[in-house]
């Protein structure tokens, strides 16, 4: 069987869901790797160590930038030209973009954000989360090549060898550069809670400490912001010092307490961290449809009957103002930082 | 100026789905707009206003679906266009992008069309992208910002990497984000209005394409296993008591 897996890498540092991807190609058998970018002959190189027998590297300028037009067009000449059975992808912004136009270009179909494969003779069958995880779904594509894309931290990394070598073939680009990037707005920095190891939520509940004074030119809308702002350094100084991301719940995004960026749940990332702490966070369905998959849940709330505890192995009822702190020392000191 | 915006009927966010004998059920659970479909109005309805367009909304569906139609227009489209035909059943995200881009080519002269980012039942993302394929048009997802003057686009997208800035020429396919801003409350006179509109159905045959070919198939859906969750209350004197059980029994875990 005919394997590729497509890396996908922001300016040549691939998405840890790339090798988690070419991981789940390995498990079924030998690995041509996808390389596309402007300077990408070390991410070939590194695909070869994390296990690939090949890599069709296409690097050119034009590439530098992706356009999902462009690298589409340039991965189906190439499917089309050496037909492969299977497609990998992981499931990131430029991934899931990739893979529905070259399903196009190739006249079949795409099994989108998988968290499971299983094989049936020569047919891909996968397991993919829909109604933001209340469900599975089995579902497979009739036709050739069969384009999956694979949800990140859904599949083990393979390990890497380091000096491990392959062969890599330059192979030819196309583009046609019908937009342009023009950068990168200052204002807001990336956030990959995808990706996340560790994400601190917070939600309604972190606006609420009443020991707060706020500065009194602020309105009442104002006000309720910058206490939860204030909330949201609690949550943020926990995060960092786990290493992790913060999340929020859809009612303290809706209320403008921090960017939309940073919601779990339904109509925000569906996330399955390790360790998932939720400050204030009541657990609506819509908010635990999108955590509940995480390995290790702690729910931090003053009201017991909160829903959120449902769904967590570890709960505090009590005051997030005085247990985040907490918890941000003690692990500062248990953690040696 | 000629907009397009697709929408999706589905089940509400807040309904309880499971499967039953395989199949998704959502029991009596009302069926809304996609909630992402809304932002996809919204960001439509704001260029309709900033450049003297129209707009018009259309859905694939059964009669139900003239109800996303119908919130669509009460939000202020100007026409609505549900596809229907019996060989519509088991649609694929290659075989909708097909039907929408072949409505889109039949409607003509169109500069821009949106969607939502993802419809929140199949929670594919593929057919925006996979409708500007079709279209041969550029694809600018998960848009939080646009801005268009002439011929010329700006948009800012939400990725991985923060707020990227791209531009391109009209036409252009948009999936919305909720930085967008949130869509408009349908106002008095335009839920009078949609309820008494008529709306357009159809048919394969109208469009001038055979039904498209389903590629991708989904013959069992099942309820996620049951986690065997029973929360441990960690209860103790002092928040630095509770911080020092709680963060043994994380760290016990070993997952840090």
């Amino acid at each position: 069987m005919n394997i590729w897996v497509y890396i996908d890498h922001f300016k040549g540092q691939a998405l840890p869901a790339s090798w988690e991807a070419l991981g789940a190609g390995l498990a079924l058998g030998k690995v041509t790797a996808l390389v596309f970018g402007a300077e990408v002959e070390q991410l070939a190189k590194q695909a070869c160590e994390f296990g690939a027998e090949e890599v069709l590297q296409a690097e050119d300028k034009a590439l530098g930038d992706f356009r999902a037009e462009d690298f589409a067009s340039t991965l189906s000449a190439l499917a089309s030209q050496h037909n492969p059975d299977l497609i990998f992808l992981p499931t990131t912004t430029r991934g899931r973009e990739l893979a529905a136009m070259s399903a196009i270009d190739l006249d079949t179909g795409v099994l989108v954000d998988v968290i499971a494969i299983e094989m049936e003779g020569d047919r891909v069958v996968a397991t993919r989360p829909i109604y933001a995880g209340k469900l599975l779904e089995k579902t497979l594509c009739a036709a050739n090549p069969q384009i999956v894309t694979l949800r990140g931290r859904a599949f083990p990394k393979p390990v890497l060898q380091s000096g491990r070598t392959g062969t890599i073939t330059k192979v030819e680009t196309l583009s046609r550069a019908a937009t342009t990037i023009e950068g990168y707005s200052e204002t807001e920095s990336g956030i990959n809670l995808s990706d996340a190891t560790v994400i601190v939520s917070g939600g309604r509940g972190v606006s609420n400490n009443p020991n707060l004074i706020p500065p009194n030119d602020l309105g009442d809308e104002e006000a309720e912001i910058w206490r939860a702002q204030q909330g949201f350094n609690l949550v943020g100084e926990l995060a960092a010092t786990l290493g992790g991301a913060v999340g929020a719940s859809r009612a303290a995004v809706d209320a403008n307490y921090v960017p939309y960026a940073h919601q779990v749940g339904q109509t925000g990332k569906v996330v399955s961290p390790d360790l998932y702490i939720a400050a204030g966070i009541s657990g609506a369905i819509q908010h635990l449809a999108g955590m509940r998959n995480s390995k290790l849940i702690v729910a931090i709330n003053k009201d017991p009957d909160a829903p959120i505890f449902n769904a967590a192995r570890y709960g505090v009822v009590g005051d997030l103002f005085q247990i985040l702190p907490a918890l941000t020392e003690t692990f500062k000191k248990k953690l040696g930082k | 100026m000629k907009i397009i915006a697709c929408v999706k009927q589905v089940p509400d966010s807040a309904a309880r789905v499971v499967a039953e004998n395989g199949q998704v059920s959502w029991g009596d659970a009302q069926l809304v707009i996609n909630p992402w479909d809304e932002y996809a109005v919204e960001a439509a309805l704001q260029q309709k206003e900033a450049h003297n367009g129209s707009l018009i909304a259309i859905s694939i569906g059964n009669e139900n679906a003239k109800e996303a139609l119908k919130h669509a227009l009460a939000m202020g489209a100007d026409e609505a266009v549900l596809i229907t035909d019996p060989a519509l059943t088991a649609l694929d995200t290659q075989g909708a992008a097909h039907v929408l881009a072949a409505a889109i080519k039949k409607i003509g002269e169109v500069d821009l069309a949106f969607f939502g980012r993802q419809a929140i039942d199949g929670d594919a993302g593929l057919t925006p992208a996979q409708t500007a394929r079709l279209l041969g048009w550029s694809i600018f997802s998960l848009s939080a910002k646009i801005d268009v003057e002439g011929d010329t686009l700006r948009v800012e997208r939400s990725t991985e990497e923060g707020r990227q800035i791209v531009s391109g020429k009209l036409p252009g396919v948009f999936s919305i984000v909720k930085d967008f801003g949130e869509p408009r409350y349908p106002s008095f006179m335009g839920i009078r209005k949609a309820s008494r509109a008529e709306i357009p159905v159809w048919s394969l045959a109208d469009l001038g394409i055979k039904a498209p070919a389903a590629v991708v198939s989904w013959p069992e859906v099942i309820n996620p296993p049951a986690r065997e969750i029973s929360c441990e209350m960690i209860e103790a004197g002092s928040p630095e008591e509770i911080a020092n059980i709680l963060a043994d029994k994380i760290l016990a875990e070993k997952i840090l």
